[in-house]
């Protein structure tokens, strides 16, 4: 049985609808990051999953419990932890702002405890110091340090290294990545970091304007993402809309705009597709290659941007290909705008979905 | 000129051989004002807290007339006390007139308005996320209030700490529903009107440096709760 399940769940405010439909199922000790462009949900929808807000249509919930009634809320949001995107602390030490989650449950507190998570954190000797003297990034840790002492069984992180510099937010990345690694504790991570949420999660789900496009391990989204939207959003980097003009055997021959790509699968003629293809499935030469690829196009180097160790190269093949190659590659092949070369791809590499006309 | 610096003169002597009438005086303003401020705070803080944190209809005007009653006139007060617990009033058969517990509850009525609305700004000024973390970190209702008015304590103090200087200072309510009874319900304030009016000015001298100092200190406590 899942962990945290949510059921149609909708949200509106101010008569605007700030999510929709939303069906999620998590599973115990699993991490799940929600990624999406600001503004598209996630943040709201982390909310109602950890009991902070009421959902305006469907349910959420835990462990099989119901959790609309106060009390059992109040139960359930105990046995859980939520960093906030802006945490707060309290005026009063470091130490009593970590041991605050143990008071509220009537817990007993071990000051060694609070001590080896201010270590983990890398806030070791901070325990007296007043806490609203520490920074953002320092707010942070301590932040993730109060939330771990009740030993939750969820962690719900709301973009958790937003506002942070990039030294801290990698310490805070650490820190995440360690108590994921062990394992015992569901992890649900709002974050608008791609890559972020690669790092950290095993299933991304793939929220835009208050909806759940896809759900999925990244790599299956990466590679095969459902939607203009969602392809958009993780960086596909290639996507092509065509119609589909024959199709033999699970092998179609897509027509975009002059050109024609193979690509597999088992959409009907005169279907209108979208083709994704990530930059680095294509590959460049200078010759005609005689190798397997179905899909070989001459073009033209429009434009070459230097990416530290990789170069983006676009390629003009009557349609725009962006190919991602090696810094050696690019000099191998002495690539310089204005050159013409050709673009390789199999046809087993691009992901191809149906769209409406 | 000489007259004023000799009754200055006479009235440092009052207070510094601790005349037990002078003493006496400053002993029950103190304790009647105090008590006021004390049962004040323990009413405006959690009312104070109801109403920021609920929303009703009417609470902004609600707010306002707390606001207004900021500046309550003390004699206006000091005539509805009278109308509740005068031998006719409503309030009659408890005999408070004329004692220092009526004087009490004219003085906590009178700063309770000033508290509340201290109270309100105070957590109105609080970071909204305050409360969420609190709400996050799994707080129950009351140990959310607790750890709210623990955050606004400063805020709180200030009030109390301004309601105290209002209460200790005023002089009509004190006279129309203490009496000004010597020993009894005489405040600094009574004792000043009257030693003034019977020409006893090296007396009224000495209680008014009193109640300056009281103020001396009331300012430094407020600029220290400030600073933090």
């Amino acid at each position: 049985m899942s962990l945290i399940e949510a059921k149609a769940l909708g949200l509106t405010k101010a008569r605007r609808p700030v999510l929709q439909d939303i069906n999620l199922a998590v599973m115990s000790g699993e991490v799940l990051a929600l990624i999406g462009p600001t503004g598209s949900g996630k943040t709201s929808l982390l909310r109602l999953l950890g009991l902070l807000d009421y959902p305006t249509a469907g349910e959420v919930t835990i462990d099989g419990h119901h959790t609309l009634g106060r009390r059992e809320r109040l139960q359930l949001r105990q046995g859980m932890a939520f960093v906030q995107q802006k945490p707060i602390a309290f005026r009063m030490s470091v130490a009593d702002n970590v041991s605050l989650g143990l008071r509220f449950r009537h817990l007993k507190y071990h000051p060694e405890e609070s001590h080896s998570l201010l270590a983990l954190v890398g806030l070791a000797g901070y325990e007296r110091r007043d806490a609203r003297t520490l920074s953002g990034g320092e707010t942070q840790r301590l932040a993730l340090a109060r939330a771990l002492i009740t030993k939750p069984s969820i962690l719900f992180l709301d973009e958790p290294t937003a506002n942070l510099d990039p030294v801290s937010s990698e310490k805070v990345e650490e820190v995440l990545a360690h108590i994921a690694q062990q394992g015992n504790l569901t992890i649900l991570l709002a974050t608008h970091d791609m890559v972020q949420g690669q790092r950290l999660a095993g299933r991304i789900a793939v929220m835009m304007n208050g909806r759940l496009l896809q759900v999925g391990r990244p790599q299956e989204i990466f590679a095969a993402p459902q939607s203009h939207e969602v392809a958009e959003f993780v960086g596909v980097g290639n996507i092509w809309s065509g119609v589909v003009a024959a199709q033999q055997e699970g092998l179609m021959d897509i027509r975009i705009g002059s050109r024609i790509i193979q690509a597999v699968g088992n959409f009907s003629v005169g279907q209108a597709v979208d083709a994704f293809l990530r930059p680095e499935e294509i590959s460049l030469s200078t010759h005609r290659d005689e190798s397997s690829m179905r899909n070989v196009f001459r073009g033209v180097v429009r434009r070459l941007t230097w990416l530290g160790a990789l170069t983006r190269v676009e390629v003009d093949c009557g349609f725009t290909a962006l190919v991602l190659v090696t810094r050696r590659s690019a000099e191998e092949l002495s690539l310089q705008e204005g050159q013409e070369l050709y673009a390789n791809f199999k046809a087993s590499s691009i992901h191809v979905n149906s769209r409406a006309l | 000129m000489a007259e004023i610096w000799q009754g200055f003169l006479r009235a440092l002597n009052l207070i510094i051989t601790l005349n037990p009438e002078v003493m006496e005086i400053t002993g029950l303003s103190l304790a009647i004002s105090l008590s006021a401020c004390l049962i004040s705070a323990i009413i405006s803080t959690p009312l104070g807290a109801l109403i920021h944190f609920n929303s009703f209809w009417g609470k902004r005007f609600l707010v306002s007339l707390i606001q207004t009653f900021f500046s309550l006139p003390t004699v206006l007060v000091g005539l509805v006390v009278f109308l509740f617990f005068s031998r006719a009033g409503p309030l009659g058969g408890f005999g408070l007139m004329f004692s220092p517990a009526i004087m009490v509850i004219g003085q906590t009525i009178l700063v309770t308005p000033l508290m509340i609305g201290l109270v309100i700004s105070a957590l109105s000024g609080l970071d909204h996320g305050i409360r969420e973390t609190a709400l996050a970190l799994g707080a129950n209702p009351l140990q959310m209030g607790w750890l709210l008015l623990r955050e606004v304590r400063y805020g709180v103090m200030t009030g109390v700490v301004l309601g105290f200087g209002r209460a200790i200072s005023e002089v009509g309510l004190a006279l129309m529903v203490g009496g000004n009874i010597r020993g009894y319900t005489r405040t600094l304030t009574t004792a000043i009107s009257l030693g003034t009016n019977m020409g006893d000015i090296e007396f009224s001298l000495a209680l008014g440096i009193i109640l300056l100092a009281i103020a001396l200190v009331i300012n430094l406590l407020l600029n220290r709760l400030q600073q933090r």
